[in-house]
């Protein structure tokens, strides 16, 4: 497997198939993708591959996998990962296709977040119930401040220098920025809605240690205004139990989890039925031709979400991605148990 | 059966006739129950079937598990009250469950 961090901008990496997502789904048209001899590059929101089973469920057991009475989301993920080995896919993580458009000589051209670009034959869009965003809190008048005063995600730390700085939650992400971002800070404030929290042990320790020196302050209670002017804050409205106060920040970094958004696949003209993607049930296909879309994102009469049908759907839309991509060779259909070649593929002894 | 009310924000109230066996998500996705979204399936994974137990009924309900108590820091305005109604199990006990469903699902 591939993991690409960085390359230098304005490249463009030329395939011939690209899947947007890698969850389980995706994972799994890499194999049969692989036994046509088609490579793929996968993209993908998260930092892991794995999506949903990977982020939102990796400890759960999954009950309904052909051949696997009890899988949990991480192990499967594993055990795919470990299938798809031989075909060497490259993965792009924490990248996000914003822009697909057509290309002159009819492949397309795929735009990522991060400006990354790809000329692709074929597209498989993989992409589960969207990308995984962070949760805004369903406060009034947020969204004027993102960006400027409220911030869910740190790409650098030093547009945090010297501000006041609110972060809210009481998982890995707030305590991990909570230490990060104290030692720059002009005063920092953890609040969490109760004095237990899931991040992990020595983190929490550390805060608690910040606390008692009076570098920092720990509130226990929840967010429920914000006060400002032309995006920027100047003080919230915290609850607790002894009643409200109102706190002087200036900067607020809430970390309330992720969320599953369609986002920019909304905007790439392909034919949508309340925030899915029809497809044919012969090829997957989509409105556009040589677009494919497989696994929970796309619906056809009889669709269940589930990931055996996933796989299936992967399987067909192989076929017919070999027929566009080696439109002069024929496909002879194969077994994997029997088919010397597949096998060779595989990497069998 | 179970019959359990879901009050909305604004006060209307909607009657679901729940099976035994079902959890209280289940039921309200069934007849549709505006503002219960449970985005991942009753996975106990998204904090997106929140709900506020009525005042009489939380010994019944019980209180939320570690995992749910967990969960729980995902929701938004979250109260001595709160539960995530997927991990909520209808039984014969439940009959005549009344539960608020909160103004804002994140």
């Amino acid at each position: 497997m591939t993991m690409v961090q960085d390359r230098p901008p304005g490249q463009i990496i030329e395939t011939d198939v690209v899947i947007i997502g890698a969850g389980p789904v995706a994972l799994f048209a890499v194999f049969e993708l692989g036994l046509l001899d088609i490579r793929a590059h996968l993209i993908d929101i998260l930092d892991k591959p794995g999506g949903q089973c990977a982020e939102l469920y990796p400890e759960k057991p999954i009950y309904d996998i052909p051949g696997l009475p009890v899988v949990t989301g991480q192990e499967l993920t594993d055990r795919l990962m470990e299938q798809i080995k031989p075909f060497d896919p490259t993965f792009h993580l924490n990248e996000r296709v914003d822009e697909i458009s057509k290309h002159d000589d009819g492949r397309f051209l795929l735009k990522t977040d991060v400006g990354t670009c790809f000329l692709t034959k074929v597209v498989v869009i993989g992409a589960g119930g969207g990308s995984f965003t962070p949760k805004r809190p369903p406060i009034d008048g947020i969204e004027a401040y993102e960006g400027t005063s409220v911030h869910y995600s740190v790409r650098r730390m030093e547009v945090f220098r010297d501000k006041n700085i609110l972060i809210v939650g009481g998982g890995d992400s707030a305590l991990d920025w909570t230490l990060s971002l104290q030692p720059l800070s002009k005063s920092l404030t953890l609040l969490h809605r109760r004095d237990d929290f899931r991040a992990a042990p020595h983190s929490v320790e550390k805060m608690r240690e910040m606390v008692a020196a009076g570098d920092m302050r720990l509130m226990i209670g929840q967010l429920s205004c914000l006060h400002g002017n032309d995006g920027l804050l100047e003080s919230v409205t915290v609850k607790t139990k002894e009643g409200e106060e109102r706190l002087p920040v200036d900067t607020l970094l809430p970390f309330f989890g992720l969320t599953m958004k369609l986002g920019p696949i909304a905007d790439w003209g392909l034919n949508l039925e309340e925030n899915l993607i029809p497809v044919d049930t012969e090829k997957f296909e989509t409105s556009e031709p040589r677009i494919f879309a497989v696994g929970d994102i796309n619906v056809y009469p009889g669709k269940l979400k589930l990931i055996l049908s996933g796989f299936h759907e992967a399987a067909l839309m192989a076929q017919k991605a070999h027929k566009y991509i080696y439109p002069d060779k024929k496909l002879l259909f194969q077994y994997t148990t029997s088919s010397s070649s597949l096998q060779k593929k595989l990497g069998v002894r | 059966m179970a019959k359990i009310t879901f009050i909305q924000p604004d006060g209307s109230k909607q009657v679901v006739e729940a099976t035994v066996g079902q959890t209280v998500m289940e039921a309200a996705k069934l007849e549709n129950v505006p503002g219960i979204e449970a985005e991942c399936g009753g996975a106990c994974a998204c904090a997106t079937c929140h709900v506020y137990i009525a005042e009489g009924w939380r010994e019944k309900t019980g209180a939320p598990s570690e995992m749910e108590e967990d969960m729980l820091d995902f929701a938004f305005d979250v109260r001595t009250e709160s539960r995530l109604c997927c991990q909520i199990k209808v039984t014969e006990e439940l009959d005549g469950l009344i539960v608020q469903v909160p103004a804002k699902q994140f």
